[in-house]
């Protein structure tokens, strides 16, 4: 009994961690995904003659370095994470789910190349062709999506192999493990939420400097560009999501049941908003008649599974993934609500300065930063623990893919104060290159990828290892 | 030589890539740690960032490749490898963020302390990364990661093939990086750093060289498969890194920076094959070999197909973007 708490505690602690650390790296990632196509739209705009729009598209290229550097390597410590947690996964199935990441490494590396080439660009590369440069970057950052839900999707529909009943897997077939049935909707659903998320925060910066008074033309031009990009992509996100959720009362009805908190199989169930399951009952929920059915099966007589025909031990926690699902589609109305009111601002006011006099749009739109990431990070964990308690859904139960290893929890822990440096260091980081802009518009600012610049050799030739140097900040080369 | 065989040798070329560039990079680091003050390592940090800014992260993609090709192709392996390897690599993933954040944030830094601080993270775990990831090369060639099983935690590797692993491994990468840096910075046209770099790979070199002998004789006493393999698929490797470095220690004398680079890579890869030549057919030696670590072989022909496709589009990717780079800094 004990022994089984500690496991049982140790594979919790891995699955915080790696909660933890994809959390953190999928904010990231949407910048890497939606962020080129941002500063796509910005640059073209500015080789039409838009200087604002340019300066735009030259600080976001910086910024990206910047994000897209950090994001580089949390995706690392992901891959390492992929066999320092869940080595039985990867033992029995990693020559079945591998190809997409193999995929993806292809994917990330162009992107990286291509940042770089962008970078420089900037220095005396044919105008047209360094935009273009822009459109391998957004076509990696898709294939990688792609790649990467094709495996979280092939977890919560298993395909392209036969597990014999010795527990032997045989017959795979790598590419029918690529195409597996909820690759679609999920793909289009996580790339939607990457611009999203991205157009969404972005869009916060300009609001945020708008509040302070900063209500020069290259704010507005900021806040639209991203602005548009994520309320189209809001819009688009409920319709998506719906397509996405429409195979699990087949496929997976026990995640269904529980975003549902279903605990008897019916027809004309109803839809639970709110509510929590407390010793198998529903407590203080509202439920409105037959929506629930017609929601998730597509007609008032489909029958939807409750948990009373799903075993006990095959059951997800369902208060949590009830409530993150309820959490995730409340910021997806939100988000599309102040979507709604920037049209008819922009109905009333034309498309001039007007439409930023209000404070409260403004500050509904940089509310629509955290409902985005918070969206975002409540339909993962709808996705995952709702899955639980597989790994590989009717196949693997997460425990037989944790690590034998004990003392996870000290890596949770060390990896909990890096990551919230990082955090710390990258919004420092951007804060301090707004800062610099501020000053001075046309500073060139250097970025990780991207060629030197004065100020760099300054900072650069000035870092020392040693104390007690001489603090001058002079280039000495 | 069958469709494992075939994956096995395509990772390989992904541990000797990242061997070569990835040590590069980690030893661009280490001399960046000890550069001097302020004042006097300026000149060398400034080549530093120059010579690895544009590369330092398609480096360490090639981490991210040997992983894929590994649990795609070698799912029993990769897990025995990460069960048991488990300190080391926690210790090399915590080095990668390190290392990575430190170096874009020192581009960030506001102020002299700070940028101080980042370069001092930066530096510090350029050390400690490679070092692990020796320690880990010397544990799998010594045959203690187990099969079946995690072997122990800290015995598997803590070897003396593991010590030999970790201490040539940063005496490797820092070798390449002087010779890459003295070459670089004489293409820029700073005669007076190219010789310093010059004169420390020379010494550096020599030490390596040095090592390398203990090392031979470690692996005798200690990794008994790994040592007969080096006797004889592996000595033609070993014969040409000898030489080759022989000749990169001539040339730095002769202060020909651009040619000792090329031999100094020469050099290093060699004996990165002459390892894998010499432990073939084990994936893990004395305990799983490639046949027995294999996927299915569905997936290892897929693997090659991509690795065919990564070929076609990362390296004009690739070679544009040196273009760029060099057009930048020599071009102003």
């Amino acid at each position: 009994m004990q022994t089984a708490l500690l496991a049982n505690s140790e594979l919790l602690v891995a699955r915080y961690q790696m909660a933890f650390s994809l959390g953190f790296h999928i904010i990231l990632s949407c910048f890497g995904v939606a962020f080129p196509a941002l500063m796509f739209v910005a640059h073209r705009r500015g080789l039409r003659g838009d200087a604002d729009a340019l300066n735009l598209a030259r600080k976001w290229s910086k910024v990206a370095a910047v994000l897209f550097a950090v994001g580089a390597i949390t995706g690392t410590v992901l891959s390492l994470e992929m066999g320092l947690l869940w080595p039985g996964l990867m033992e029995t199935y990693g020559d079945v789910l591998g190809l997409p990441f193999a995929l993806e490494g292809i994917a990330f590396f162009l992107e990286a190349i291509f940042m770089g080439i962008y970078l420089y660009g900037w220095k005396g590369m044919p105008p047209k062709v360094h935009l273009l440069t822009l459109v391998p970057m957004m076509l990696t950052g898709m294939f990688g999506t792609f790649c990467v839900l094709a495996v979280n999707a092939w977890m919560n529909a298993p395909t392209g192999f036969t597990q014999l009943p010795d527990g032997t897997i045989t017959d795979v077939d790598p590419v029918g493990a690529i195409f597996n049935d909820a690759l679609w909707g999920q793909f289009l659903h996580m790339f939607v939420a990457t611009y999203v998320v991205c157009g969404f925060i972005v869009a916060a910066v300009y609001a945020v400097g708008m509040l302070k008074g900063r209500r020069d033309r290259a704010h507005r031009v900021g806040f639209t560009i991203a602005f548009t990009f994520a309320a189209v992509a809001a819009c688009l996100q409920p319709v998506i999501g719906h397509i996405t959720g429409g195979r699990l009362a087949e496929e997976q009805p026990s995640k269904l049941a529980a975003m549902e908190l279903a605990t008897t199989t019916e027809s004309r169930a109803p839809l639970t908003i709110m509510g929590f399951l407390v010793d198998g009952e529903v407590k203080g929920a509202i439920k409105i008649p037959e929506i629930g059915s017609l929601i998730a099966g597509g007609s008032l007589d489909a029958v939807i599974t409750g948990f009373d025909e799903i075993p006990p031990d095959e059951r997800p926690p369902a208060n949590i993934v009830h409530w993150a699902f309820q959490t995730m589609v409340g910021c997806s109305f939100a988000m599309i609500g102040v979507t709604l009111w920037w049209l008819w601002r922009r109905r009333k006011h034309g498309r001039g300065d007007a439409v930023f006099d209000s404070v409260w749009f403004l500050r509904a739109a940089v509310l629509c930063a955290g409902l985005g990431v918070l969206a975002l990070e409540a339909g993962w964990t709808t996705t995952e623990v709702g899955r639980q308690p597989w790994v590989v859904y009717g196949y693997m139960r997460t425990e037989e893919a944790v690590t034998p290893n004990s003392g996870i929890w000290i890596s949770f822990v060390i990896m909990l104060v890096v990551y919230a440096s990082i955090a710390f260091l990258v919004q420092k980081v951007l804060r301090e290159m707004a800062r610099r802009w501020r000053e001075s518009p046309d500073v060139d600012l250097p970025s990780p990828y991207g060629p030197s610049s004065e100020l760099m050799m300054s900072t650069t030739s000035a870092a020392s290892t040693s104390s007690g140097g001489p603090d001058s900040p002079e280039p000495t080369s | 030589m069958n469709s494992a065989d075939v994956a096995a040798a395509l990772m390989f070329v992904g541990v000797v890539a990242y061997a070569v560039l990835g040590g590069a990079d980690y030893g661009a680091g280490i001399w960046d740690l000890i550069a001097g003050g302020d004042r006097d390592g300026a000149p060398l940090r400034s080549q530093i960032d120059h010579s690895i800014g544009p590369v330092w992260e398609a480096n360490h993609v090639w981490l991210i490749y040997i992983l894929v090709f590994l649990w795609t192709g070698f799912p029993k392996a990769f897990a025995a490898i990460m069960t048991t390897l488990f300190v080391p690599f926690l210790l090399v993933a915590l080095g990668v963020v390190l290392r990575g954040g430190a170096f874009a944030f020192r581009k960030g830094s506001s102020t002299l302390a700070e940028a101080r601080m980042h370069g001092i993270m930066f530096a510090a775990s350029s050390v400690v990364t490679p070092f692990f990831l020796g320690m880990i090369a010397g544990a799998i060639a010594s045959g203690r990661v187990p099969a079946e099983g995690p072997g122990d935690l800290w015995s598997s590797w803590t070897g003396p093939t593991s010590w030999i692993g970790g201490i040539l491994a940063v005496l490797t990468v820092t070798f390449l990086a002087a010779t890459f840096l003295a070459a670089d910075a004489a293409r820029h046209g700073h005669a007076e750093l190219a010789a310093t770099m010059g004169h420390r790979a020379l010494v550096n070199g020599l030490v390596a060289g040095g090592a390398s002998l203990i090392a031979a004789l470690a692996i005798e006493l200690d990794a008994e498969t790994l040592a007969s393999g080096l006797h004889t698929r592996g000595l033609p490797f070993i014969v040409i890194s000898a030489l080759s470095g022989a000749g990169t220690l001539a040339l730095l004398r002769r202060g020909d920076w651009s040619t000792a680079r090329l031999t100094a890579v020469v050099a290093v890869a060699s004996v990165v094959i002459g390892w894998g030549v010499a432990q073939y057919d084990w994936l893990l030696v004395d305990e799983m070999t490639i046949d027995e670590a294999a996927g299915a072989p569905a997936t290892l022909t897929a693997l090659s197909v991509v690795a065919v496709i990564a070929g076609v589009t990362v390296l004009p990717a690739l070679i544009w973007l040196f273009a760029l780079v060099d057009r930048n800094e020599l071009g102003g």
